[in-house]
């Protein structure tokens, strides 16, 4: 009989430590989600960039090379406007400030948001790549009709690896608000 | 044991006969190995895993070799009398060993020839590929062309009703075109769920992301055409949206973009002229099939509940709607597969195919929409 | 009547009431099972479900097969071939793969290790009912409005969310049922082998089978709750509005393939190392000689556990991964090779200077040995990243997984089902079917998976439901190859029901060289066994010694 107490004590002790590992592990799980994006904006994978405004770096400019950064629009789905690049390449040297600009048109006449998602190839790149100033860190709203022009500011860190001389940008729009998403369409 | 030799041999031996009749292949492998291909790249692949390939069959010629002559030698029928050692230090050291030399060995030129796949830069042409349910759109940056590759083989070769062609479902309407001896960087990102684009002939397998972008490169030296399929599932078509890579001289790249350009100011012009029903129903069938049967199915009746019937319900009979059936087609909608066709489809196409859909399959509300209205809409570009 | 008491444990209302502690509460008929807390007969329910299940995923499969039989759609339909390639895996996977394991595990451990039952009786109970109603859901969804899932058995996102059908809540249900089974499981089994060892038996003098199953309920409690989370998230990105997995919202459809992995890497070692213990206890009897490096067996097991967790990415070389991601990867995936070689070695070393016999469980564990080296040399060219950007997603793929699924995995608990049949029902497995469905389905299994090495390095994607016209012969063979393979199994359930009604009676000792505690209990083993701890004496040079 004390046998089998002592092996009842011990099972409820090792079901006691399997719960807690599980619950550990419930935990770990949970804690990835953010994990992840800490790690794709150290590490720059999956080309995902700074989601607010950064410092420039000070390292200076690095006159000796070019990179040519490339910018593309794509609009998703749902959204009843235009994403427009005005400036589609961009040669600037590392550490230099630059600015392009981009063209909203809502050419529907509802009054509606949307969200411009950079993503940057190559995507080692992405780290390197820093925005002053964009339009991706909020949520835009357009009237009916309405066009504005938006600049992104940015400069490209001198520790850019050499082997990459082209980065490119690309800026996909997504509806923002479920209203927008409909499009203001009666089903 | 002799019975598991024979069986062995006999299923393996009878598989040349039969396999491989087809002569048309879509690729340039053997039908049983993968394609050497036709890029420096694809070429270094193919002898990577060739030699891979080899290794491995040593080892399991040497380990089955082993293991067969054991099985054989010491059956219980003869008489064998097992022996009692059950460890042995130094063979286990060796056994650990050998491998690890092994791998070293593989790992050498792998990580050489990918460090060589990974490197994009100096290409003189950007092609950003889109995977679409189930399409895929090339548009080549700074060239202002960019188009739809659909499936070209017809419906009526999948379901037997004709016979299948030598390209069967590895066809397109509209081949990505590239010049050959340049090098070529290519951007992906999809509009929807995740495809693959794959060109065995190239070595080229990347993931289309919706919201990312990837990119990988290539550079083909010998002309001709270059078959691909989308790799990762992406939805009920996922088997009928092939890639078709045709690899041309510089001159007739040139004359095929300023085609393309040309063609494309043909179409816009479409849009500055009055269309009659007729004609734009004409046109729209041709469109609706191409872009929009594959889900709405050419009967129009759908699949419901994921893809909505368009005949004789819903917004394309409602004469109230009209607008409303042109916002969808223009912009998509937001969490559904339905894609925003405005920017991608001519004027004249995206008249022309909801001109169709509200008149096909006895939906008879005589709206027409004209190519002009929508390009107003839109604005110009 | 004495057949009855026999095989008291498939018949267990009879003949039971000398062993049992309540005979008078004992419900009888249906209910009997559905309160069950006997650790054999919950054994046997596992095992019973696992097999309609296979059925029922086999039947899949030959959907599929017929559909691909020749180029071009003649049975069913895109949006249906889908369902079926997804329901397939899902069914194979957590229906009746992992099942099968669990329920040998429940059968063999107990009276390996010399318990009277499982730690925890009632709960094992539990687990074993959560799998009919999950499955139960999971099926009724191919008649729900829309179909079943139709995403693949990985789920991607955004085509398991924003794209799915409106049945994936219960899918999600589902899978979170066959989750919580899955870990209520691996706890049991943890508290068992860890708490009721008969005295004197230290981890190092358990068997193999014990041993395994011992690191892959460690590797469930893991990953379980990694794939519980990301169905989750898929559940709150359908219908709660959340983007985990939605560029829309700020969120990454790869973050989804990396928690996905996450948990099914570990997953398919899960599916493979209870298979290794049961070769390892077959070979050793069958070969009359002691296995070759026990302790270098266990080491090699917990390396490749530990080494599951870091190399999950091998799957998504395509994604896009920074080159140095991609290196770490395939360095990671290729070290695998070693502690998978040693095992293979090992049991060659146990053969090598044995006194060999052919009986079926040692033709099963043959074949095992054979078929699963050939899914590992294919793993082993799958690792290498450049050659991978040509085999991801192809039917190389397909045959590298099924080489080590079918005939891994499933040989392997076949072949364990026909070395504890007579354990189970007192009678031998008829050794002439045994022999026929063994030679059948190496036939059938090599005829549907070798060409499709071929096809798939030709070029040939995988989860489409109309190929090229090139595939056309290696489709044909395969599919040829998977009904002569399907029906094949049919010869099994003969074999079973064969034996449990009867056949040649089986000792105590079934097998000539068999070791361990199971086989000093009687065949078939009374529904109750060491109420006392049996006397365990190691082996005089057992590691646990030195």
């Amino acid at each position: 009989m004390s046998k089998s107490q002592s092996s009842d004590v011990g099972v409820k002790r090792t079901v006691r430590k399997t719960l807690w590992a599980l619950m550990g592990m419930v935990l770990f799980t949970i804690a990835l989600v953010p994990l992840y994006d800490v790690f794709c904006e150290v590490t720059g994978l999956n080309g995902k960039t700074a989601t607010s405004a950064q410092v420039m770096s000070a390292q200076g400019r690095d006159e000796t090379r070019w990179v040519r950064v490339q910018l593309v629009t794509r609009s998703g789905t749902g959204l009843p406007w235009r994403l427009e690049a005005l400036d589609q390449v961009i040669a600037v040297h590392p550490g230099e400030i630059a600015q392009a600009r981009f063209r909203f048109t809502n050419t529907s006449d509802v009054r509606s948001s949307g969200r411009a998602v950079p993503s940057v190839s190559p995507s080692q790149g992405a780290r390197h790549f820093r925005k002053m100033e964009c339009f991706c860190f909020q949520e835009q709203w357009l009237e009916g009709g309405e066009s504005i022009e938006l600049p992104l500011v940015f400069q490209v860190d001198p520790a850019l690896p050499a082997d990459i001389q082209t980065l490119t940008l690309a800026y996909t729009l997504y509806p923002m608000s479920e209203v927008v998403a409909q499009g203001g369409y009666r089903e | 044991m002799i019975r598991l030799t024979i069986a062995a041999f006999l299923g393996f031996a009878l598989l040349p006969l039969i396999g491989n009749v087809h002569a048309s292949s879509i690729n340039t492998s053997s039908g049983w190995n993968m394609p050497m291909g036709v890029t420096d790249i694809s070429q270094e692949v193919f002898h990577l895993h060739m030699t891979i390939l080899w290794i491995c069959i040593a080892i399991a010629v040497i380990v089955f070799g082993v293991m067969f002559w054991s099985l054989f030698k010491y059956r219980r029928t003869q008489g064998a009398k097992s022996a009692h050692f059950h460890e042995n230090t130094f063979v286990e050291v060796m056994w650990t060993a050998i491998p690890m030399v092994i791998l070293v060995v593989m790992a050498i030129p792998a990580t050489a020839t990918l460090k060589k796949m990974y490197d994009t830069s100096n290409a003189d042409i950007d092609i950003l590929v889109t995977g679409y349910q189930w399409r895929w759109r090339y548009e080549y940056l700074g060239e202002d062309v960019s188009f739809f590759s659909n499936l070209s083989t017809p419906r009526e070769q999948i379901y037997g009703q004709e016979e299948r062609g030598d390209f069967y479902l590895v066809e397109v309407d509209e081949p990505m075109v590239v010049p050959v001896g340049r090098k070529i960087r290519l951007l992906l990102t999809a509009n929807d769920v995740i495809h693959s684009w794959w060109v065995p002939d190239l070595a080229v397998k990347k993931d289309a992301i919706p919201g990312f972008i990837n990119e990988s490169w290539t550079r083909i030296d010998e002309p001709g055409v270059y078959r691909g399929q989308c790799a990762e599932l992406c939805g009920r078509d996922h088997g009928f949206m092939p890639i078709e890579v045709k690899a041309v001289s510089e001159e007739e790249y040139v004359a095929w973009l300023a085609s393309k350009r040309e063609a494309a100011i043909t179409e816009a012009q479409g849009a500055d002229r009055e269309w009659a029903l007729g004609e734009l129903m004409e046109r729209g069938e041709g469109t609706y099939n191409t872009y929009c049967a594959a889900c709405h199915q050419p009967d129009g009746k759908g699949l419901p509940p994921i893809f909505p019937a368009l005949a004789g319900t819903g917004i394309s009979i409602d004469p109230s709607a009209r607008q409303a059936h042109i916002d969808i087609v223009l912009y998509g909608k937001t969490g559904t597969p339905m894609p925003a066709f405005g920017t991608t489809l001519s004027p004249a196409e995206l008249a022309a195919v909801i001109t169709y859909e509200r008149n096909a399959w006895g939906n008879n509300t005589a709206d027409s929409v004209q190519p002009a209205e929508i390009r107003d809409l839109l604005g110009s570009q | 009547m004495a057949s009855e008491s026999t095989h008291a444990v498939l018949q267990p209302n009879v003949g039971t009431a000398e062993h049992g502690h309540h005979p008078a509460q004992m419900p009888t008929g249906i209910m009997r099972w559905v309160l069950t807390t006997n650790h054999k007969e919950i054994g046997s329910l596992y095992l019973l479900f696992s097999l309609l299940m296979l059925f029922v995923g086999g039947s899949m499969a030959l959907v599929i097969r017929a559909e691909l039989f020749q180029p071009g759609l003649q049975y069913v339909q895109p949006e249906f071939f889908n369902q079926m390639t997804t329901m397939h895996g899902l069914i194979m996977v957590f229906g009746a793969i992992m099942p099968a394991f669990v329920g040998l595990a429940n059968w063999m451990i107990p009276m390996q290790i010399g318990a009277p039952d499982m730690a925890l009786p009632r709960l094992n109970n539990f687990s074993f009912w959560l799998l009919p109603v999950a499955f139960g859901i999971l099926l009724s969804t191919l008649l729900m409005e829309g179909g079943g899932p139709n995403f693949g058995w990985t789920f991607y996102a955004p085509l398991s969310t924003t794209y799915a059908p409106p049945s994936t809540s219960f899918f999600i249900m589902s899978i979170h049922l066959a989750g919580i089974s899955s870990i209520l499981g691996a706890i049991n089994i943890i508290a068992t082998i860890l708490n009721l060892r008969t005295p004197g038996m230290r981890l190092m003098d358990m068997s193999l089978f014990v041993w395994t199953w011992l690191i892959t309920a460690f590797l469930l409690i893991a990953v379980m709750p990694v794939l519980a989370g990301v169905v989750t998230m898929m559940l709150l990105d359908i219908n709660f509005g959340t983007s985990f997995f939605d560029a829309a919202g700020g969120g990454d459809p790869v973050l989804f393939q990396h928690l996905f992995w996450f948990f099914g890497h570990p997953e398919v070692y899960i599916m493979i190392l209870p298979a290794f213990g049961i070769v390892s206890l077959i070979v050793p009897t069958f070969a009359r000689k002691r296995l070759f490096g026990y302790a270098s067996m266990v080491y090699a097991t917990a390396s490749i556990a530990l080494l599951s967790f870091v190399v999950w990415a091998h799957h998504m070389f395509t994604v896009g991964l920074p080159l140095t991601a991609e290196l770490f990867f395939m360095y990671s995936t290729m070290l695998i090779a070693v502690p998978t070689g040693v095992k293979v070695f090992n049991w060659i070393a146990t053969l090598f200077r044995g006194s060999i016999s052919f009986e079926v469980p040692m033709l099963f564990a043959l074949g095992f040995i054979v078929m699963f080296t050939i899914g590992g040399l294919s793993g082993v060219m799958l690792a290498i990243v450049p050659a991978d950007f040509q085999y991801h997603d192809t039917y190389f793929v397909v045959a590298h997984f099924h080489y080590v699924l079918v005939p891994g995995a499933l040989f392997a608990i076949l072949a364990g089902a026909y070395y504890w049949m007579p354990k189970w029902t007192g009678h031998y497995a008829d050794e002439t079917l045994g022999r026929w469905h063994f030679w059948l389905s190496v036939i059938g299994v090599n005829l549907t998976f070798f060409p499709m090495h071929f096809s798939g390095l030709a070029g040939m994607p995988r989860r489409i439901p109309d190929y090229a016209l090139q595939f056309a012969d290696f489709n044909m063979i395969s599919s040829i190859g998977g009904f002569l393979f399907g029906f094949s199994q049919l010869i099994f359930v003969w074999v079973l029901v064969k034996a449990i009604r009867g056949g040649e009676k089986a000792p105590a000792k079934a097998w000539e060289g068999a070791e361990g505690l199971e086989w000093t209990v009687p065949c078939p083993a009374p529904i109750h066994t060491f109420e006392t701890p049996p006397k365990f004496v190691p082996e005089v040079d057992s590691p646990s010694r030195h």
